[in-house]
């Protein structure tokens, strides 16, 4: 079991408020994703659930019971740091034993649960090896291994993928989507990443500044997003936002459209145009970087990969009407 | 990108890392020579020592004859290792807080005791002097130690605190995390990895008790005086010995140089821990 439940969860370094009050459920087996820029105090949250801060103020419970003031040890998490943090002492074999050795388990059972992590995570001919004959990738395993070993009530991932090449992340976060599938254990997984977050949330938190912007499953705050922060975070590229005489022509103080809800086509016959500045073409989309369209310095625009636009050209844009965002003075959705 | 070096290059460079190698060895390689000389034949120009015929034992064995060596050896060994243990005792600790329990005060703290460095010791010889002769510590293995540990404890608390600093914080976290108490984490994790570290500021701090000069002389007559006074004894009031004065040096750095040989690996490590990672 693993449901985690904050209740108006505060902390503070100092003078300074790093969350202010906050309230948040994580429901059993549910993988979720905290996400946001750097300093919106993801990590801290993460690190408060773990024990490893003290809460200033507020409630922290783990299926039910009140852990605000247990130390780490005796939480029944588990934890993946952004730099492994593997004992570089230890081989793996007795890095992905210490937390059994500390819990006491039988040697057998130890031995047990040690060769079902490593063939579960590909490590078995490297269970003998220190760390620091691994590469980064094997490394990040050898950290996931010694957290699956525990059992835990829930696995705290702390930007996990950070450290790996743009290839490695891929794969590495595929290997862990699976191993929630697998194990159906809770997982809470900090990013600043929004494509992994996409990926592999049920659940997305999104924080700016310690507050909760908006929770929601990946599709929801792609659809709905609560306000132009949430609205410019989550998409990859960005959703184009814009203000001005267009944006009240639509109704709304902000307007936003994703780059995939705009067609390009003749300039003659369309809703807006502009001038290509940059074509960026990736095979199987383009994205085309567009000035002079009198909506923002920049719009991007996703089109099929087969559509070809120069440096300079003029070019027509047709939003979908249907998926332009509104949003009034304050960023906030209007429905 | 490795830099280009010419074979040319390459060898003017040895030759000249070599000359500053043989001169800062050459006072040492010179005493060695004198000690196995006769003290007519020291005290003759350099080329007429080197080439006279003489090697002789003698001057070693007048020196064990007059002075007991082994009563300065056993002094210099308890002084130096008492200091150190005693030293890394309090260190160990103070280390450990400032590196993974900083307060707004630490850096403060660290820079404190590192300018007691700066004063010259000679500026506080007389009250310790004066606190000595009425504590009964004047002449005293224990007072040596005291003093030497003292001296000594800014380096050791500072060459400690950078070790400790280098042992990422997120390591100890991730033990705390795997159901590791404090004792345990200690045990486990930050003292294995901490070893290497202590083990190098240990030698230095050997090195640095076992030299050590100001004190050992200022505070020492006969019973507690360690090889340092060994040696000075062998200078002025009688004029010069220069064969038996090499003899007695050679006597007291043997010890320390042939330990600082064997962990010359562990010392070089320690030194450069962290600036080659």
């Amino acid at each position: 079991m693993g449901r985690i439940t904050l209740e108006k969860v505060t902390k503070s370094f100092g003078e300074v408020e790093v969350i202010p009050p906050l309230d948040l459920t994580i429901e059993d087996g549910e993988f979720t994703v905290f996400v946001g820029p750097s300093g919106c105090g993801k990590s801290t949250l993460l690190r408060l659930i773990a024990g490893l801060e003290d809460t200033t103020s507020g409630h922290i419970r783990i299926d039910g019971e009140d852990a605000t003031d247990l130390p780490p040890a005796k939480r029944g998490l588990a934890m993946v740091f952004q730099s492994y943090a593997l004992y570089p002492h230890m081989s793996v074999r007795k890095n992905i034993a210490f937390p059994m050795k500390m819990a006491k388990v039988p040697e057998d059972e130890q031995n047990r649960r040690i060769e079902q992590a490593a063939k579960a995570l590909n490590l078995t001919e490297y269970l003998d090896r220190r760390p620091g004959q691994l590469s980064g990738g094997q490394r990040q395993r050898v950290a996931i291994g010694r957290a699956i070993v525990r059992e835990p009530a829930a696995f705290l991932f702390d930007e996990p993928l950070s450290n790996l090449d743009a290839a490695l992340r891929v794969g590495m976060r595929l290997e862990i989507s699976e191993l929630h599938k697998r194990l159906a254990t809770t997982m809470i997984y900090v990013t600043h990443d929004q494509v992994e977050a996409m990926t592999m949330a049920d659940k997305i938190v999104v924080l700016r500044a310690g507050n909760i912007e908006q929770v929601g499953s990946p599709l929801e705050l792609y659809k709905e997003p609560r306000n132009t922060f949430v609205a410019g975070f989550i998409g990859s590229p960005k959703m184009n936002l814009f203000e001005g005489p267009e944006a009240e022509k639509l109704g709304a103080h902000t307007a936003g459209v994703r780059p995939e809800h705009i067609e390009v086509g003749d300039p003659a016959s369309t809703y807006w145009s502009g001038t290509v500045g940059v074509a960026e073409h990736l095979g199987s989309d383009t994205f085309f970087h567009i000035h002079e369209t009198g909506l923002a310095d920049t719009i991007t625009v996703r089109a099929p990969g087969d559509v070809d636009y120069k440096h300079g050209d003029r070019i027509g844009l047709n939003p979908r009407m249907d998926m332009i965002h509104k949003f009034d003075q304050q960023g906030l959705r209007i429905q | 990108m490795a830099r280009a070096v010419s074979t040319k290059q390459k060898s003017i460079n040895t030759a000249i890392a070599g000359t500053l190698g043989f001169l800062m060895f050459f006072p040492i390689l010179w005493i060695l020579i004198l000690s196995f000389k006769t003290e007519e034949d020291a005290i003759r120009a350099p080329l007429e020592v080197l080439f006279s015929s003489g090697w002789t034992l003698d001057s070693f064995a007048a020196v064990q004859a007059r002075s007991d060596y082994f009563k300065h050896f056993s002094n210099s060994v308890i002084i130096s290792l008492g200091s150190t243990i005693l030293g890394l005792l309090i260190a160990i600790p103070a280390a450990w807080s400032m590196a993974f329990v900083p307060s707004r005060h630490t850096k403060n703290i660290l820079m404190w005791m590192l300018s007691t460095k700066m004063l010259p010791p000679v500026g506080v010889l007389v009250p310790i002097y004066l606190i000595f002769r009425d504590t009964g510590l004047l002449d005293s293995r224990t007072g040596l130690t005291i003093v030497l540990t003292l001296m000594n404890l800014p380096i050791i608390v500072w060459m400690l605190y950078t070790y400790f600093k280098e042992i990422p914080g997120e390591i100890l976290e991730a033990a705390r995390m795997d159901g590791a108490s404090l004792r345990e984490e200690v045990l486990y994790v930050l003292t294995p990895m901490a070893i290497p570290g202590m083990a190098s500021t240990m030698l230095l701090n050997i090195i640095l008790a076992w030299n050590e000069a100001f004190w050992t002389l200022n505070l020492t007559a006969a019973k507690a005086a360690p090889l340092t006074a060994f040696i000075a004894s062998y200078s002025s009031p009688e004029g010069l010995f220069y064969a038996k004065l090499s003899a007695a040096s050679i006597m007291a750095i043997a010890p320390i140089l042939i330990m600082g040989w064997f962990s010359q690996k562990q010392l070089v490590r320690g030194l450069t821990f962290g600036a080659v990672k």
